[in-house]
């Protein structure tokens, strides 16, 4: 079930004494849409996510969220939003299913109901196995699924994720991803997701916000901001070095010399032909190439063009 | 001191606590404070004690406790280093202890040193605060020597138990078992009166225990009437070695994780 | 839901968490010692002219009281303080919860320890010979002063928590409380203080008249003022503490 209203926010803006943490945000989040917040530590994204949350009042600027005032009608809008917050936040000595009781009371479902929402979620996020285990012997994985568990709790329309696949092994990030992206196509849940990962933007997101030092620098569709950046690169190291110039000559006939690895040669391509044309050409020339590669522009190269630096983030995951 | 000597571990290790202590003074209060105030409470609060019938005790009421506060500082001082040990292990930090030291003895005692040091600054502060409340000493400087050399065995002896645990353990929670035998080790001794004054079982438990004797011996020192010295010197030195074969023993159960 | 029912709710998690932890039961079990080591190494202290009692056991029972009172405090600021810390009161922050409920909530827990500890010491006390000079009303009037001055040190370690936000800020800060204990009437009365500024401090201090309230019990009978002092002085604590707590919780859980 869609909700009527997403998220929407004009300059808004956060101030922590003499820290501009966020410095005039504007957004809109339609919904049913999964919308990805990218940005290095420090940005801001979690200060624009406690905001629309209404657990930090801005310092200036609107925000709604779900139809509702974050300032104005906070009670509304937490009825209205599941969160899943950067800590798990969960109590070592409670147990799962005990996690989701407390829970469901405090939201005021009572009674068999309690009881049947607690036995539906744990099924949903794989839990049942250790719903009465506690707490304190889940592994990481396992916190961030009954934290997603409990966020969903009272079928909130709209759910904020704040770094939700942090410190998870691929595995546990894969289901994650596949049940957010449930949400939002079956039970059309808006998702408000703050990453420092460029893939799980790519792979989640319908569009993608990109925050550094407090202001949004780019937004739109995955693609359509990798295309802003430009066409893909075609780079190639010869069998033989003594064959490079003659594989540069080939290379130049489909676009500008670019920065390549060393003892290799790159092209951004520029429409006169595509990887095809090129293998075929360098077959005609008889030139052996040892490595050939397609780079397509990634949200990295879109952080960096905009910003004039890689994402933090993305850096320690390639390490 | 070669590289990678024990010295050189032990004096590496007692530079990086003394740090720590350095750059978070916070860590200063509980070891400072908790002496303070039994000093306070039992010299302050129990000083008409001296008036019961048989209390015979040169000195004033207030070095009585004194000495068993001091002690008791010694003590705790060592155990504190004993939890300080036990969140090295929680947060990896000794594994990298272990790897790095070429002669592993040298991390207890980089511990003892860090362990001494930090109590030092306690039994300065406890002295100054005994001494400002009209203490009377009746003892000479090596009576005096005496007395705080007693204290330094026995903050040994509370780092050595304490690291014992922590090394087998690993985990702060293991702090009540640091901290309850010493504990139990120094109230059942005769804290508010003398030996001859306690009555039923803690009258035969206090004669058992070894503190007893480094508290007649300490009250000696500072009322200038040396009691039993050879005794109690013996007694902490046999808790020291024995405790080090203990501490020692934690450290090869250590070795076994890294 | 009704206010009544979150605080049910949060009581049964404090609770549910105070009784699963293994640590707990050394709270219990210090004071105990405590109790039966200076019980025993300051019986001497009853043959001061003008001790109140023959039994030093009677005297300092009700000590023991106040001090398993604070070990429970500790434990539900120390608990607050991790909620903070980890970001757990966000989440109920996040859900309709009154703060007025969070906080009487958090009272749960510690009041469920004390209780425990409470009737737990009793016992003991009984088993080893002390007779209640008020009788078993006495015994029960003791209980339930106990819960609280227990209450209202619990309060004290939930403002803590709330203005540090930190479990380990609250345990670093208890001391200061235990300092309350030691400047007070616990060991001796206050008559047969010798050290006069020390006699004076005790005097000030309320918590000399909590345990002079609870002392009463054992080893007077039914002493009225005695009890207005330790009920009043009691519930004035929870008061204050409560109060505070309330402001620092507005701070604390800022959400609009």
């Amino acid at each position: 079930m869609a909700a009527a209203h997403g998220i929407e926010a004009q300059s808004l803006v956060r101030v922590f004494k003499n820290v501009r943490a966020v410095q005039g945000i504007d957004l809109t989040v339609a919904p049913g849409e999964i919308y990805g917040f990218l940005g290095p530590n420090g940005a801001g994204k979690s200060t624009t996510v406690h905001m629309l949350t209404t657990l930090l009042p801005p310092t200036s600027g609107t925000a709604s969220v779900a139809g509702f005032d974050v300032v104005k009608d906070g009670p509304k809008v937490r009825a209205a939003i599941g969160a899943a917050l950067q800590e798990a936040a969960l109590d070592p000595w409670l147990t799962g299913r005990e996690h989701v009781r407390l829970q469901s009371a405090l939201h005021g479902i009572r009674g068999r109901e309690q009881a049947e929402r607690a036995d539906e979620l744990l099924t949903r996020v794989g839990l049942t196995h250790a719903a009465d285990r506690k707490v304190q012997t889940y592994s990481g994985g396992m916190k961030r699924r009954l934290d997603l568990a409990l966020a969903l709790v009272h079928r909130p329309t709209i759910l904020f994720l704040d770094e939700p696949t942090t410190g998870l092994d691929p595995q546990s990030r894969s289901a994650l991803w596949m049940e957010v992206a449930r949400l939002a196509r079956e039970d059309g849940v808006t998702v408000f997701l703050t990453t420092q990962y460029l893939e799980e933007a790519d792979v989640l997101a319908n569009r993608v916000g990109i925050i550094d030092h407090g202001r949004i620098v780019a937004e739109g569709t995955p693609d359509a901001l990798k295309a802003q950046i430009g066409r893909p690169t075609v780079e190639a190291a010869p069998s033989q070095a003594a064959e490079l110039g003659a594989l540069a000559a080939v290379l130049e006939r489909f676009g500008e010399q670019t920065e390549a690895a060393p003892g290799a040669v790159a092209v951004r391509l520029d429409g006169n032909g595509d990887l095809a044309d090129v293998v075929r050409a360098l077959d005609a020339e008889g030139l052996r190439v040892e490595n050939l590669q397609l780079h397509a522009p990634s949200l990295d190269d879109v952080f960096l063009a905009k910003t004039g630096h890689r994402l933090e983030g993305d850096e320690q995951v390639e390490a | 001191m070669s590289r990678g000597s024990v010295l050189s571990v032990a004096f590496a290790l007692a530079w990086r606590q003394l740090t720590i202590l350095r750059k978070n003074p916070s860590l200063f209060v509980p070891p400072m404070l908790f002496p303070l105030m039994s000093f306070t409470a039992f010299a302050g609060g129990l000083s008409r004690l001296r008036h019961v019938p048989g209390f015979e005790f040169r000195g004033g009421y207030t070095a009585f406790q004194f000495v068993f506060v001091l002690l008791q500082s010694a003590a705790f001082g060592g155990v504190f280093t004993g939890f300080g040990i036990a969140r090295d292990f929680e947060r990896g930090f000794a594994r990298r202890l272990l790897i790095a030291a070429q002669r592993r003895s040298g991390l207890l005692l980089g511990y003892a040193f860090a362990a001494l040091a930090r109590w030092s600054l306690v039994a300065v502060m406890l002295t100054l605060v005994a001494l400002a409340a009209h203490m009377q000493i009746g003892g000479n400087g090596i009576d005096l020597f005496g007395l705080f050399a007693l204290a330094v065995l026995f903050n040994l002896v509370g780092l050595l138990w304490a690291c014992g645990i922590a090394m087998r353990f690993r985990s702060v929670q293991a702090g009540p078992l640091m901290q309850t035998p010493i504990f139990a080790l120094l109230f059942l001794a005769p804290v508010y009166v003398p030996l001859p004054l306690l009555e039923g079982w803690i009258h035969a438990a206090a004669k058992l225990n070894p503190v007893t004797y480094l508290l007649a011996a300490g009250r000696g020192f500072i009322s200038g009437d040396p009691t039993d010295v050879a005794l109690a010197f013996g007694v902490a030195v046999a808790l020291a070695l024995a405790l080090s074969v203990w501490a020692l023993r934690g450290l090869k159960r250590a070795e076994q994780i890294v | 839901m009704t206010t009544a029912g979150e605080v049910a709710v949060i009581a049964w998690r404090s609770i549910r968490r105070t009784l699963r932890q293994p640590a707990n039961a050394i709270v219990l079990v210090f004071p105990l010692m405590l109790m039966a080591v200076n019980s025993n190494g300051l019986k001497a202290a009853t043959h001061l002219p003008g001790f109140p009692t023959d039994s030093f056991l009677s005297f300092f029972l009700p000590f023991t009281f106040i001090q398993g009172a604070l070990f429970a405090a500790s434990t539900a600021g120390t608990e607050l303080g991790r909620d903070i810390d980890t970001g757990f009161l966000n989440r109920l922050a996040l859900t309709p919860l009154r703060g007025s409920a969070l906080l009487a909530g958090q009272l749960g827990g510690a009041l469920a320890q004390t209780l425990i500890q409470a009737l737990v010491y009793l016992g003991v006390g009984l088993a080893f010979g002390v007779r209640f000079a008020a009788g078993v009303p006495g015994m029960a009037t003791l209980v339930l002063l106990a819960l609280c001055i227990g209450a209202g040190f619990a309060s004290a370690g939930i403002w803590m928590a709330l203005r540090t936000g930190s479990g380990e800020a609250v345990q670093s800060q208890f001391p200061v409380l235990f300092f309350l204990l030691f400047i007070s009437s616990m060991n001796l009365p206050r008559n047969l203080i010798e050290v006069h500024w020390f006699r004076v401090a005790a005097t000030l201090n309320p918590v000399s008249y909590m345990i002079e309230g609870m002392r009463s019990l054992v080893i007077e009978g039914w002493n009225g003022e005695a009890l207005a002092l330790g009920f009043g002085l009691s519930i004035a604590f929870v008061l204050v503490a409560m109060t505070a707590s309330t402001f620092a919780l507005r701070k604390r859980m800022a959400r609009t």
